[in-house]
């Protein structure tokens, strides 16, 4: 996983509309694409996608080609089984459908920073503090959970070592089992620490596992202990 | 270690680590059941297994911010996926059932912890009644984005026996963790 997520680096004016309005306009494309079902207001749909691949200049080797085979694998996949079932009309306008809406999606996914996301999300949320959602948290799940990964990785890595020396990599429970254990005791370790740290341990937002006071620490402080 | 009485830190952290937990195993390739040699991909049983091991409430809340993870652009999915694409696709529908799956197997699980420690009857029951859930979504919106029923349960049929494999195994590690470290499905305090 690469630390910038599937955001492709550039400076089009696609990466520079802010997150908001892109996810509006993705969203007002995705239902578009549902509704409509003529095959040549789909196929203009999947131009005007395409054309915003080449205005954000998105790297063709790297980004394009790997989208393009997963497109052409569904569309095949999804096309002959439709052609079997249903017939050439509604095959394609499904494969267009398919087309469009996900090359649109990806191409927000390409053209927007992670961060400018989740502030995008935190903003929209902010309506909802009054309720007890408490959405200027997501900034900080997002890093312990990012930090959590790598410390999971870490131990299947050693877990699944520890199987292969005993030559059971080929069963499943010897895999499972210590690294399902390891990781509710990870979860013990990082929840010692936050409380450590007052991290979750008021109870005046009855909304659960998201709650926390705004002084929180930064995650992969030295409150954890890494097994 | 002994049962313990869960702090809402504890129960942050737990959700944080099973978001991750299920990321992870979209990392895993995929692992070998019996002596077929096909690897299968591991990552949709991370929802009822969550259930399983560690309630509906905190299971529920590491699927809802896995998927948020996903959808803002982290490749966590199975094979780097992620963002927005998955969630608009044909398989939409699978993503977006794994909450409920999460719901309802945990919720039958702790139904179960109430009365002692689960066994694996209950546990394969409900690990099953999540993937049913999962089901319950998932064909539904493929049959929207097709167009039709057949369509959709033809090209859902081809999953239904290795995701039951995978009810069995989940139920087996949870039979197993929960002899290992008890007490992990009451957890969360009823306020």
């Amino acid at each position: 996983m690469t630390p910038l997520g599937l955001y492709s680096p550039g400076d089009s004016p696609l990466h520079r509309t802010p997150a908001g309005a892109k996810l509006l306009v993705l969203l007002v494309l995705v239902t578009a694409v549902v509704i409509v079902g003529s095959p040549a207001w789909l196929g203009g749909a999947c131009v005007l996608v395409a054309a915003g691949y080449l205005v954000a200049r998105i790297p063709w080797r790297r980004r394009v080609l790997p989208l393009l085979r997963t497109l052409l694998l569904l569309a095949v996949l999804v096309g002959a089984l439709q052609v079997w079932l249903l017939g050439w009309q509604s095959a394609l306008v499904t494969v267009l459908r398919l087309a469009a809406s996900l090359a649109a999606a990806g191409l927000f996914t390409l053209t927007t920073r992670i961060d400018a996301v989740v502030a995008t999300v935190e903003r929209a949320l902010g309506p909802l503090s009054r309720t007890g959602v408490r959405a200027d948290r997501l900034g900080l799940l997002v890093g312990l959970t990012v930090q959590a990964v790598t410390t999971l990785s870490a131990i299947a890595g050693s877990v699944r070592e520890a199987a292969r020396a005993r030559g059971a990599e080929r069963s499943p429970t010897a895999f499972a089992v210590p690294f399902v254990v390891r990781t509710l005791r990870h979860a013990d370790e990082l929840g010692e620490a936050l409380a450590a740290r007052g991290i979750g341990d008021e109870d005046d937002h009855p909304t659960g596992p998201d709650t926390g006071p705004d002084t929180a620490a930064r995650p992969g402080g030295n409150g954890r202990r890494v097994p | 270690m002994s049962a313990r009485a869960s702090s809402p830190a504890t129960d942050l952290a737990t959700t944080v680590v099973f978001a991750a937990f299920l990321a992870v195993l979209g990392l895993f390739p995929g692992v070998y059941v019996g002596a077929t040699g096909v690897p299968i991909v591991v990552q949709n049983m991370g929802p009822f297994l969550a259930g399983v091991l560690i309630g509906a409430k905190r299971a529920v809340f590491a699927v809802v911010l896995f998927l948020a993870l996903v959808a803002i652009g982290l490749p966590l999915l199975s094979g780097g996926r992620g963002g927005l694409a998955p969630f608009v696709g044909p398989s939409g529908g699978f993503l977006l059932g794994w909450i409920l799956s999460a719901l309802v197997s945990g919720l039958i699980a702790q139904a179960a912890a109430r009365r002692g420690r689960p066994g694996l009857p209950v546990l394969l029951l409900a690990a099953f009644a999540g993937l049913v859930a999962d089901y319950v979504i998932g064909v539904p919106w493929l049959a929207v984005y097709t167009g039709s029923w057949s369509t959709a349960l033809t090209g859902s049929l081809v999953f239904v026996p290795g995701d039951l494999v995978k009810v069995v195994v989940a139920a087996l590690i949870a039979s197993v963790v929960h002899r290992a470290l008890p007490g992990r499905l009451v957890g969360t305090r009823t306020r």
